[in-house]
């Protein structure tokens, strides 16, 4: 199963109301999802800062006692410029002003099991395991602001139960894509990115078709015609929904086997499996709710 | 007649079910008003008498499903499944509905004002459905007896390997499924589709449908069709 969630609001005041209003969207699909969820919220911008990392230290033994502020120092002592850092628990964001491939490598060699969940100006994600409230809970999504976001419940199917197979996936940079479906053919689609140097994290079918997307992106297609060859490539049962620092995509595979309800009003367009995580949203009485349409590309523009 | 409010942002939908299966059977005809739905599963499931279930709201998956003798009507849309495996009586969506609706209903009538998603009637076994709008691809899928509507256009593979099911279609077709063929309308389908209309509450001529059945050559295995359909 898995549960989808998205949210672009309109108007610019609702953007510090973005978490509030998407947590018991996320919490609408716990029956879908009950073993993780996770979020990407795009913030607009990195602030005084040129790139934003959420890093992840639940593989580790320390955890949740993680000691992000240790780390801060030692970056900031092995760059020689200043280091942002916001840090809760097992998870942390560091904005810094340096190539993001520069410190990435850095943690990587001083920190093997620390987890890289996203690079950009404008995403911050989040994904852990446990019931959607839990997660909400440990990284109060209540508070998150911005201008749009992607959520997600797992119900597991094509691979194990862990935080780097929950959902969103990201490749490069301010990007992620989450999943409801299977895919048939995603060690088809590593066999072709990966000799062209594209490194995959795990063995979970969504990487594939996330990293399948960043690739066309990166090669210079725009979002429509990433998505169109997708429709060719990949093969399987699946609503997609995408973010991008400017836009919500959402894609479903021609038979429609998974499902997807649109509402939109002035405010906001609120996107969910299913009607009972739009359900609570302001104005949804009068908003415009309809089902996207399978093999067809909505993309809706902050 | 009696009227009963279930407010499920108060109250569950199993407790609303069992007031129906259990309570309304011993009570004659009268009607029950679903308040805040939100899109939950399973509404009005398995009714068994001459109920009346209005739903003030969006339903959720399987709204109506397995109805016998009731009428449930949803004043915004249904989610998968609406009115599957209907027995008898109405379901009526005022809105739009979701993939598999009236899949697999022996009998009854399921009305949707608006479009239907993919797979509609797939598997239809004696029931009746009216479309407003248009229905998605692989619609009436199997169906094997029963008749299908369809006020708008059809998407892809329309009433692909059908038995004996008659569909109607005022619009479009995106493309007709293997064995079924467009056929000449006939004084029992003018009647059929009078019938049917004006039960749904829709005002088209009947004149302006093509009727869609099967080419029967399914029925049979044929050794030399080189297994190209």
């Amino acid at each position: 199963m898995c549960g989808i969630v998205g949210l672009l609001v309109k108007t610019p005041a609702m953007r510090e109301h973005l978490g509030e209003l998407m947590v018991p969207m996320l919490i609408g699909m716990t029956e879908r999802g009950p073993d993780s969820a996770g979020l990407a919220v795009f913030t607009g911008g990195a602030g005084d800062y040129e790139r934003k990392i959420s890093v992840y230290s639940g593989l580790l033994e320390d955890g949740d006692d993680f000691n992000w502020q240790g780390v801060a120092h030692e970056l900031k002592e092995h760059l020689g410029v200043s280091v942002g850092l916001e840090a809760k628990g097992n998870h942390a964001i560091f904005s810094v002003n340096v190539d993001p491939e520069i410190v990435k490598r850095w943690l990587k060699e001083q920190y093997p099991g620390l987890f890289i969940l996203s690079t950009g100006k404008s995403i911050h994600l989040y994904k852990d395991i446990g019931t959607p409230a839990e997660v909400a809970a440990r990284y109060d999504f209540g508070k998150l602001q911005g201008t749009h976001l992607v959520g997600h419940t797992r119900m597991a199917t094509e691979s194990a139960v862990t935080p780097d197979r929950a959902h969103p996936f990201t490749a490069g940079e301010d990007f992620c894509l989450v999943h409801n479906g299977s895919l048939s053919n995603p060690n088809g689609i590593r066999r072709k990115l990966e000799p062209q140097g594209i490194h995959f994290d795990t063995d979970n079918d969504t990487e594939a078709a996330c990293r399948f997307l960043e690739w066309r992106l990166r090669e210079g297609d725009d979002l429509e015609t990433a998505l169109k060859k997708g429709f060719e490539e990949l093969d399987g049962f699946y609503t997609f929904l995408m973010g991008t620092p400017d836009a919500l995509a959402l894609i479903r595979d021609p038979f429609a086997c998974k499902p997807a309800v649109v509402a939109e009003t002035d405010d906001y367009v609120a996107i969910a499996s299913e009607f009972r995580s739009l359900a609570h949203l302001p104005g949804i009485n009068h908003a415009h709710v309809f089902e996207p349409a399978p093999e067809e590309m909505y993309v809706w523009k902050i | 007649m009696e009227n009963l409010t279930f407010d499920l942002a108060q109250t569950r939908v199993s407790d609303l079910n069992r007031y129906l299966h259990v309570e309304a059977v011993k009570k004659p005809a009268h009607k029950v008003t679903v308040k805040n739905p939100d899109g939950a599963h399973n509404i009005a499931v398995g009714l068994d008498s001459p109920v009346e279930v209005e739903v003030i709201g969006h339903a959720g998956y399987y709204a109506g499903g397995m109805n016998k003798t009731g009428k449930v009507i949803i004043k915004g849309s249904a989610g998968t499944g609406v009115g599957e495996n209907m027995m008898s009586g109405v379901v009526h969506v005022r809105g739009f509905a979701s993939n598999g609706a009236g899949a697999s209903a022996h009998g009854g009538l399921l009305i949707i004002d608006g479009d239907a998603g993919l797979r509609c009637g797939i598997s239809l076994k004696g029931g009746d459905i009216v479309v407003g709008g248009s229905v998605g691809s692989f619609s009436a899928f199997m169906a094997q007896a029963g008749r299908m509507v369809i006020c708008g256009d059809a998407g892809d593979a329309l009433g692909d390997s059908l038995y004996e099911a008659i569909l109607y279609v005022r619009g479009d077709i995106k493309s007709l499924g293997a064995d079924a063929q467009i056929q000449p309308l006939t004084e029992t389908d003018i009647t059929s589709l009078t019938d049917l209309l004006q039960q749904a509450g829709f005002n088209h001529d009947p004149k302006s449908f093509k009727k869609v059945a099967s080419r029967r050559e399914l029925y049979h295995w044929n050794a030399d069709a080189n297994q190209e359909y």
